[in-house]
């Protein structure tokens, strides 16, 4: 079988959801696409049990806030593997910072059960649909998501530790 | 007293065993843990109803704290996911920049790093293996493999000082070439360690008991574990053979010819049987490098990420400036989204990195494979009784410092 190139797997996907793939690239050869947050679990079970594409596998579900970006702090990003024609895929749905929310994978893939708890335990998003929504690694009754930019890791009475050291003088 | 049940007929019997449901806290901190997590088991007499997992207790904050660090400063936070492989792991994040940078890696240097991580991974499937062994209650035979082990961590310290958390190599080679004690050493290894390996195969791979013990002990199907994401040498035990030194081959890995052994049951037997064929495998695959081991330099020409030799440092401006730059953070790193992924002890290891540009990432998340498959514990370990439960997460390879990041 003849080996399917990206821009044939994203004919495809823009064939059956000609509205929702928002922005496409390919940084270092790996399929990435922006889809609407509404439309993220249907697109990813219509990848898994297409004949062709066959994307069968979930490698992992990471979530980034861009504090930055208004409308669009969030972003869940599911990293999907199809050992049939040996190609990823990275897909990313962006959510606002008022409804950190998104329907969950566990009913597709049971493995993103973990994977969603760590996105909520870190970053508060909420997986719609999930069946155990609690905190994983850190404690209970923890009040905050620590990895929102908010929560600086140094105490800022430091000033060895400037922001400006690290290459960024805008923040 | 009722005739004995093979382990499936036990698992699949609904007769009540004393009918009391019992609470009992399986860890987190129990001899047969081997790491910090704790299960709390309903149990009906020996039989385990249901399971629930609390994990975390040793969480480091380890994707914080690299969004604080310059890249060659999160190499030593990598050591201590899987602390039983660090090789393996510091190697994967710095190809992971590598990758992210476009640096071009020499040859040799590509067959170093697979020498470093094929003695990583024989180190890794020793310690879990043997322990299966002590927790089957064969004490003897942890011991053989710790002198192998030892021999490994010996090499391990030729090229980098360190044992355990290593911090092995730089972004863009080694810190040093293989020194002669190196390749007196390794060569002494590849002539002994075959045997000794032979020696402690023999005494558990066909024994009698440790077969009964293990074989149907936390079996899972192909279809599950590949629902849960499982991989490594716990997905090729269930019988898929997916391994990314094939799949998609970094470092060289496709010079090499190495087969992927894969089982049937996905029980406890053909985890450890498995991970005993990976070892024989990677003998092989060091054998290969180290006999075409290419001429040529131990580093790439990376000037603004390798640090300069010391000497320069003193004696010529321009390796001054680069020293600086490097130590300062004032190297240039491009903006980007990278995923790289390697094939760890215990499954695929990945890095997803965002950079914005700046001196530490945006974002860097590891994947890291225990996490993923460990959640389907209770579900291997249901019908099954306590000290099925025990020989499941030794033979899951479950490292806690992976597990918690």
């Amino acid at each position: 079988m003849e080996k399917l190139n990206n821009e044939a797997i994203l004919n495809l996907i823009q064939e059956a959801f000609p509205n929702d793939v928002l922005f496409h690239e390919e940084p270092y050869g790996l399929l990435t696409m922006e889809v609407t947050a509404a439309k993220g679990h249907e697109i990813i079970e219509w990848l898994k049990n297409h004949e062709t594409l066959s994307v069968n596998y979930l490698t992992n579900i990471a979530a980034v806030h861009y504090p930055e970006d208004a409308g669009r702090e969030f972003a869940v990003v599911y990293q999907l593997h199809s050992w049939k024609n040996l190609f990823r895929l990275r897909i990313k749905c962006y959510l606002p910072k008022e409804n950190v929310s998104i329907a969950s994978l566990v009913d597709i893939f049971p493995g993103a059960n973990w994977m969603e708890r760590e996105s909520y335990d870190f970053f508060g998003v909420e997986f719609i649909g999930h069946p155990d929504m609690r905190r994983i690694l850190n404690e209970d009754s923890m009040d905050y998501f620590p990895m929102r930019k908010e929560y600086a890791l140094e105490d800022d009475t430091r000033e060895d530790k400037d922001d400006r050291y690290f290459g960024r003088n805008n923040q | 007293m009722s005739e004995l049940k093979t382990k499936e007929a036990f698992a699949q019997s609904s007769e009540t065993i004393d009918g009391n449901i019992a609470t009992i806290n399986f860890g987190p901190t129990h001899p047969s843990t081997h790491g910090i997590f704790q299960n709390v088991l309903k149990v009906d007499g020996e039989k385990i109803i249901s399971s629930e997992q609390t994990v975390g207790y040793i969480h480091r904050a380890f994707e914080k704290l690299s969004e604080r660090r310059p890249y060659n400063q999160i190499t030593p936070i990598t050591d201590r996911l899987n602390y039983c492989s660090s090789p393996i792991n510091n190697m994967g994040w710095e190809m992971t920049v590598e990758k992210l940078i476009g640096a071009e890696i020499p040859k040799r240097v590509q067959y170093m790093r697979v020498i470093i991580m094929e003695l990583a991974r024989i180190a890794d499937h020793l310690i879990c293996n043997s322990v299966i062994g002590v927790d089957a209650g064969a004490l003897t035979s942890f011991f053989y493999p710790f002198t192998e082990r030892e021999k490994i961590y010996e090499l391990y310290e030729e090229i980098c000082g360190a044992r355990l958390t290593t911090n092995i190599g730089r972004i863009g080679g080694f810190e040093r070439d293989f020194t002669p004690a190196f390749h007196t050493k390794l060569q002494s290894f590849l002539k002994t360690f075959p045997k000794a390996f032979e020696e402690f195969d023999s005494m558990l791979a066909r024994n009698r008991i440790f077969m009964d013990r293990t074989k149907g002990a936390g079996p899972i199907s192909a279809e599950r574990a590949l629902a849960y994401s499982f991989s490594g040498p716990n997905l090729r035990a269930a019988g898929v053979d997916y391994d990314v030194r094939a799949m998609h081959p970094y470092s060289s890995y496709e010079d090499f010819d190495f087969i992927i052994p894969v089982g049937v049951n996905g029980d406890t037997y053909d985890r450890f049987m498995v991970r005993q064929e990976e070892i024989r495998q990677s003998v092989r695959i060091i054998e290969q490098a180290y006999k075409n081991l290419p001429e040529g330099s131990y580093k790439a020409d990376l000037p603004d990420f390798y640090l300069p030799e010391k000497a320069d440092v003193y004696n010529n401006m321009e390796a001054l400036i680069y020293h600086f730059k490097i130590v300062m953070g004032e190297t240039e790193i491009p903006p980007g989204e990278v995923y790289h992924s390697v094939e760890g002890g215990n499954g695929e290891l990945g890095f997803y990195l965002i950079s914005d540009g700046g001196r530490t990432p945006y974002r860097l998340q590891f994947r890291r494979p225990c996490f993923i498959y460990y959640q389907a514990y209770p579900e291997m370990i249901s019908g099954m009784s306590i000290s099925d439960a025990v020989l499941t997460l030794s033979s899951m390879n479950v490292i806690a410092g992976e597990l918690d990041a």
